[in-house]
């Protein structure tokens, strides 16, 4: 049977085709309940920011992409609720279903469409308006697996103990990623969960569904993201730097748990090849300064990590232990705190985005890791990481 | 710029909006979605739960190029394209991939704790199957071990025929 994994083909967005900006950015503070904001509230708020950030009025956006879920919203053509707080009325508008880094990624196809010149990408979601259990339950197949009661917390369990038991990776390790994570958020005012603790604490930490246990498990978040990406000639009209999109790759793998290896993030190591390839990276260790990953639980950090071509299959949970990943490493990892410090869904890729962004344009603030150049955001989508999306920015070079 | 703030034509006056939550009550709309559905399962997934149903017996189709056994069946190899698939008799009994056991409620878990999910790799398939892991001891429960599935009396032709999956004694 054929590979389908291998793709060579090797791309380089600067040979035939324009390049993408980063001109505008804009996020909430992410909360457990935002009692006073609607979803329109948040999306407002988010792209009168980025609008902000890039010096730029809702005038100058020819084109809008939201990102939000029927489910979590409650509605059906959930976009629609948010059409007159991103200011897309009148204006072409697209939708994505999925997590906030896809909506970039489509956004910034159509800039590479040469149809337009600017591209607003809004995400929205306020988890604690339903439950997070019965939403989940409902990505799975509603004939052979939703019956069976899974969620997100409970497949992501089995993908964990699949990992561990193949790699002989340990609880302790992956505590150890969200310590990090909680104390990284104690530098970033926008993050939920700010917090010192040790990795006693996480073991000590409620059993939810083993090997997770309630400190290894992001929050459930209300927030909001938007950013706004542009074609060369608009982006010297923003008033920030330009953060450029160096390579994009993205990849899915199969929908039915069964039908995958859990243990291996095969299909990100196929979208990480794409995004390096496109970049011109080719030691991702020692070219990219700071990865803003999606870790919706601990041990997700060092799968992805192992995916992204850090370290060989099961090395993470040795970054770890080295302090690799920590502020002051070699290579930070998600200095924002990450999805364990503040995890919105569908907009946490977007914010992964922004905060490699930020890192890159050297005004991240107290999470800054000084020197940062070349960026990754990393986001996942369906259970157990079933499609990834990576995406490398940097400066001007 | 303050989460407030709004802007008037000149994007440098910004005028913060006065702090009226400090002043006025939250106020929640409560409401609840129920949509009944009928879901059709299609040609092969009728036959899997007729054969589940009636005579407890785990069917799977094989991919005639690829050789692949996938458990549920599938009508087309996704792997393939195949659409000549062959059905295929697996289990009751198979490797346990991966589990964990719950420890927290919800209305949508079908049986009573202890229970857990797992993944089930039946006897003559390439794929795992989702369901669930019952009956065990504590610590009893390893990656790879021999678990059979236990089927209910009485079987309604859906994915619960299965009531759980044991450990092999």
């Amino acid at each position: 049977m054929g590979e389908p994994w291998r793709s060579e083909r090797r791309e380089t967005l600067e040979d035939d085709m324009e390049r993408v900006a980063i001109v505008g950015v804009g996020q909430t503070k992410y909360e457990r309940r935002k009692k006073a904001e609607t979803f329109a509230d948040l999306v407002y708020e988010v792209t009168l920011k980025a609008l902000e950030d890039a010096g730029l009025g809702i005038k100058d956006i020819d084109n809008v992409v939201t990102v939000s879920n029927d489910f979590w919203d409650g509605r059906t053509i959930s976009s629609m609720a948010v059409q007159d707080a991103c200011g897309s009325r009148h204006k072409d508008v697209s939708t994505v279903e999925g997590d906030g880094l896809f909506g970039a990624l489509y956004g910034a196809m159509r800039i590479l469409s040469g149809s337009f010149a600017t591209t607003l990408v809004v995400a929205h979601m306020k988890g604690s308006e339903s439950r997070m259990n019965l939403i989940t339950n409902a990505m799975f197949d509603p004939i052979y697996s939703r019956m069976l009661g899974l969620d997100a917390i409970t497949s992501s369990a089995m993908q964990a103990r699949a990992y561990m038991h193949r790699f002989g990776i340990s609880e302790e390790q992956c505590a150890r990623v969200s310590v990090k994570n909680h104390g990284n958020a104690r530098r970033n005012p926008l993050a939920q969960l700010p917090m010192e603790i040790t990795v006693d604490d996480v073991m000590a930490s409620r059993v939810l569904s083993d090997p997770i246990k309630l400190l290894d498990a992001s929050p459930i978040t209300d927030g909001a993201a938007a950013i706004i990406l542009a074609n060369g000639q608009a982006a010297a009209r923003a008033k920030t730097r330009p953060v450029w999109l160096k390579g994009v790759g993205h990849c899915s793998d199969a929908y039915h748990l069964g039908d995958r290896d859990l243990s291996r993030s095969r299909a990100l190591a196929v979208a990480a090849r794409k995004a390096y390839g496109m970049a011109g990276v080719d030691k991702p260790l020692d070219q990219i300064d700071v990865v803003e990953l999606y870790d919706a639980f601990s041990y997700q950090e060092l799968m992805w990590l192992e995916g992204l071509g850090f370290c060989e299959e099961g090395g993470a949970g040795r970054l770890v232990d080295e302090g690799v990943t920590e502020r002051n490493g070699k290579l930070p990892v998600n200095p924002s705190g990450g999805c364990l410090s503040a995890h919105a869904v569908m907009v946490a890729g977007l914010a992964r985005l922004i905060e490699a962004t930020l890192q890159v344009r050297g005004e991240a603030g107290e999470r800054q890791i000084r020197g940062c150049r070349t960026a990754l955001a990393h986001g996942i989508n369906g259970p157990c990481g079933q499609s990834h999306c990576v995406m490398i920015v940097g400066g001007q070079t | 710029m303050s989460r407030h703030a709004r802007r008037r034509g000149n994007p440098e006056e910004v005028e913060e909006m006065p702090s009226w939550k400090e002043e006025t009550e939250p106020m929640v709309h409560n409401g609840r979605i129920k949509v009944p559905y009928t879901w059709w399962v299609g040609e092969t997934g009728s036959t899997f739960f007729i054969s589940l149903r009636d005579e407890k017996k785990i069917l799977g189709t094989r991919c005639p190029k690829c050789e692949k056994v996938f458990v549920p069946p599938r009508k087309a190899c996704g792997q393939c394209f195949c659409t000549d698939m062959q059905w295929k008799e697996v289990g009751p009994a198979g490797e346990l991939v991966s589990y964990t056991i719950l420890r927290y409620e919800e209305t949508i878990h079908p049986i009573e704790p202890p229970f857990g999910h797992a993944i089930i790799k039946l006897d003559g398939a390439d794929t795992g199957l989702a369901h669930l892991i019952a009956d065990f001891e504590p610590q009893q429960l390893k990656c790879g071990m021999r678990v059979e599935a236990v089927f209910r009396e009485e079987r309604q032709g859906n994915i619960l025929d299965i009531h759980h999956f044991k450990p092999v004694a």
